[in-house]
């Protein structure tokens, strides 16, 4: 028989079995919980169990909620399931992603900081000094390159990041929910509470429309030339994860990773740890055309598609800068509903779009803002946080 | 046999039983799409479908219930789908009318009048509802189509109805569905379905046909075709798949352009035909640019080629 070890004779073995098949696809990082192990169980009962290709599509059906887990799946089913072996030596040999071997430890390094900080050794003339020059301190680090500062510059800087809060910039749904002051009248409520009076109307009940903020979407180059900035934005990036729901985040160097489940987690050390683990062209090259191509194909129609704002973060340096960066531009553009261009070269005063990448790339962008001190960072909180003109780009086109 | 699967109508036994239900239809669907679907209906939960536009999800909801004699509701999703669009409204006009008679015949009990207008006859029926009332031919086939496009909201609402299969008006009271009925849900990926939603249903992932299949499929779609014409068709659609396009042709999109060709009597395919009709399969002009000149030769050459 090709998977003897299924046999439903031998229950204990078999509940065995479909709970240890569970435990290693759950140790290859799929979300299995123990509801789908009694699914599986019942599934498996109304089947022909001696039909290996129905017991997969049985097992995926019930444990693979997400296309991007078919493959680990596939792999774990044919290891686990291989004809005649013992089962329990072929869990060990279930390969694990680096991920779930060694697991980032929250604060490990903030822990570490805490401890190599110098002893308070200063005299307190020192001290004095500094509470003086405290004011026009924050107002320099305002101002400071991001590039330019010393290491407790930037975990001040971070500190000043964390404590930003992106306002929600509003869109109107088409739900409705009360709102003494909507436009809309709420009949249901309204002649609910006439029933009260015996039929007449007093209280006249309305419906507002419902908002929500907008969806963002970043776009961070990752590349060598960005390294001084990327450690930063993605402090930003997970701040304004943190504080709403419909935020993505991109990386790309040389290709393309989605980190939003990465910067999900709570802790924005342990977030940007496994952010970094899950991209392997850290300050790497740039190709920017093919990363865009890969946004557009992949993932433009699921991120996008309820009139996102979208940042890019990149310095525009690309060395492969032909006609095929614009078309992906001009591409991404006109599937959101605002493509702003964060770009740290701004930060020089005579900047001129001369490199050949960033002249194909600027015609398709609505805004082109620097980003490389906190005060930019907190223009561009206010920019976002400004209600959309509901049909802008049109008049920034005949402008353009 | 299970008996109580067997009792609301001819559900099939086994998953070649199913099979050969869809097939009977002219639904030629891969063994495993078959095998969720029995399972779901052996199982009684959702069926969640995911997959790129024009593979047949939709298509599957409705042959099921022709199939299986049963009641198809469907419940197109958009963003800013509502309770009162997708299970219920009252019928406010009437009932204002009502209050109104109650007046003009002196009625002034207020118990009953409340009980009177919010009764079962000013109740505006929406498709989640509808599928929650018994049917004679059995539970109706439930179809939640492209959810994708809903928002989070009315997806935290579709849980409870989905694992209780019932619904509850503040004014009326909890309506439970004394058989649940059977759900297809279909999701086009435009943006991720929360996972507890997926957790409540088995999931699928329906592919692109393998060439084989898609000539069985096109050749039970479109009778009038030639085996040759047909054997063309399939392998040039099979080969835009293997390219770079930013929207690949579906069987959907195989169906349509195999009709447009036969509707035109075409016998074989020609650079001319082909460039003619290709907006049959491929939607974005972007698409169809790059399907031109020597690009367009050396697919047209491959399909054509006998061997």
């Amino acid at each position: 028989m090709a998977i003897n070890h299924l046999a439903p004779e031998q229950t204990e073995q078999f509940a065995d079995n479909i709970v240890g098949f569970a435990r290693a696809l759950r140790a290859a990082g799929m979300p299995v919980g123990p509801g789908a192990v009694i699914d599986a169980m019942s599934a498996l009962q109304v089947i022909d169990i001696g039909n290996r290709s129905d017991v997969f599509t049985t097992l995926e059906a019930i444990f693979v909620k997400r296309h991007e887990h078919a493959q680990i799946f596939r792999q774990a089913f044919n290891l686990f399931f291989r004809a005649s072996e013992e089962w329990k030596h072929m869990l060990d040999s279930v390969p694990l992603p680096e991920q779930a071997k060694k697991k980032p430890q929250a604060g490990a390094r903030r822990v570490q900081e805490a401890m190599s900080q110098p002893r308070m050794t200063e005299t307190p003339q020192h001290q004095e000094q500094d509470l003086r020059l405290s004011v026009s301190d924050k107002e320099i680090l305002q101002k400071k390159d991001f590039a330019q500062m010393s290491a407790a510059e930037i975990s001040e800087a971070l500190r000043a990041v964390e404590r930003m809060h992106l306002p929600q910039a509003e869109l109107l749904t088409r739900r409705h929910q009360r709102d003494p002051r909507g436009l809309r009248l709420d009949l249901r409520r309204t002649l609910r509470a006439s029933l009260r009076t015996g039929g007449d109307i007093i209280d006249i009940h309305r419906l507002g429309r419902i908002e929500k903020p907008a969806p963002i979407v970043a776009l961070l180059d990752i590349s060598g030339s960005m390294s001084e900035y990327t450690r930063l934005f993605l402090h930003f990036l997970h701040a304004i994860t943190d504080a709403r729901k419909r935020v993505s985040v991109f990386l790309f160097g040389t290709r393309l990773t989605n980190v939003t489940r990465a910067l999900r987690q709570r802790d924005p050390d342990e977030a940007l740890a496994s952010c970094s683990a899950s991209v392997e062209d850290w300050a790497g090259g740039t190709r920017i055309s093919a990363s865009l191509h890969n946004f557009n194909k992949l993932w433009a129609r699921r991120v996008l598609s309820q009139g996102a704002i979208v940042l890019l973060i990149s310095d525009g340096l690309e060395r492969e800068a032909d006609s095929r960066l614009a078309f992906e531009m001009d591409r991404l553009h006109r599937s959101c509903r605002r493509l702003i261009w964060l770009n740290p070269l701004l930060r020089f005063g005579g900047f001129e779009a001369k490199a050949q990448g960033i002249k194909m790339m600027l015609p398709h962008v609505d805004e082109f803002r620097p980003v490389h001190n906190l005060s930019s960072i907190q223009e561009l909180i206010t920019t976002l946080s400004q209600p959309l003109p509901p049909h802008h780009r049109s008049l920034i086109r005949s402008a353009a | 046999m299970n008996s109580a699967a067997n009792s609301s109508g001819a559900l099939p036994a086994s998953v070649d039983a199913m099979l050969e239900l869809l097939t009977s239809r002219g639904y030629l669907a891969e063994r495993s799409l078959a095998t969720v679907t029995y399972l779901s209906l052996r199982m009684g939960r959702p069926l969640f479908l995911e997959g790129e536009a024009g593979v047949g999800k939709t298509e599957i909801a409705k042959v099921l219930s022709a199939a299986l004699g049963r009641k198809l509701i469907r419940l197109q999703c958009y963003e800013g789908l509502d309770v009162s669009s997708a299970v219920y409204e009252w019928n406010s006009a009437a009932q204002m009318i009502a209050i109104r008679m109650a007046e003009a015949a002196g009625d002034t009990d207020r118990d009953q009048l409340s009980s009177d207008i919010f009764a079962d006859r000013y109740m505006i029926k929406r498709p989640l509802l509808q599928a929650l009332e018994p049917d004679v031919a059995g539970p109706p086939v439930l179809l939640i189509d492209e959810l994708d496009r809903a928002d989070e909201a009315f997806e935290a609402y579709l849980l409870e109805i989905l694992s209780d299969f019932q619904v509850t008006i503040p004014e009326f009271g909890t309506v439970k569905a004394p058989h649940p009925p059977i759900v297809i849900i279909t999701s086009n990926r435009t943006r991720e379905i929360h996972d507890a939603l997926k957790r409540r249903c088995l999931y699928h992932w329906v592919d692109y046909p393998a060439a084989e299949r898609e000539l069985a499929i096109v050749k039970t779609r479109v009778p009038g075709i030639s085996a040759k014409l047909s054997q063309q068709v399939v392998r040039f659609v099979q080969a835009l798949r293997n390219q770079d396009f930013y929207k690949s042709p579906g069987v959907a999109e195989t169906i349509d352009w195999a009709t447009a060709l036969s509707e035109l009597d075409a016998r074989s395919l020609t650079p001319q035909v082909v460039g003619d009709t290709l907006g049959a399969l491929l939607k974005y002009q972007d698409d169809i640019t790059r399907m031109q000149g020597d690009a367009l030769q050396k697919v047209l050459k491959d399909a054509t080629s006998e061997n």
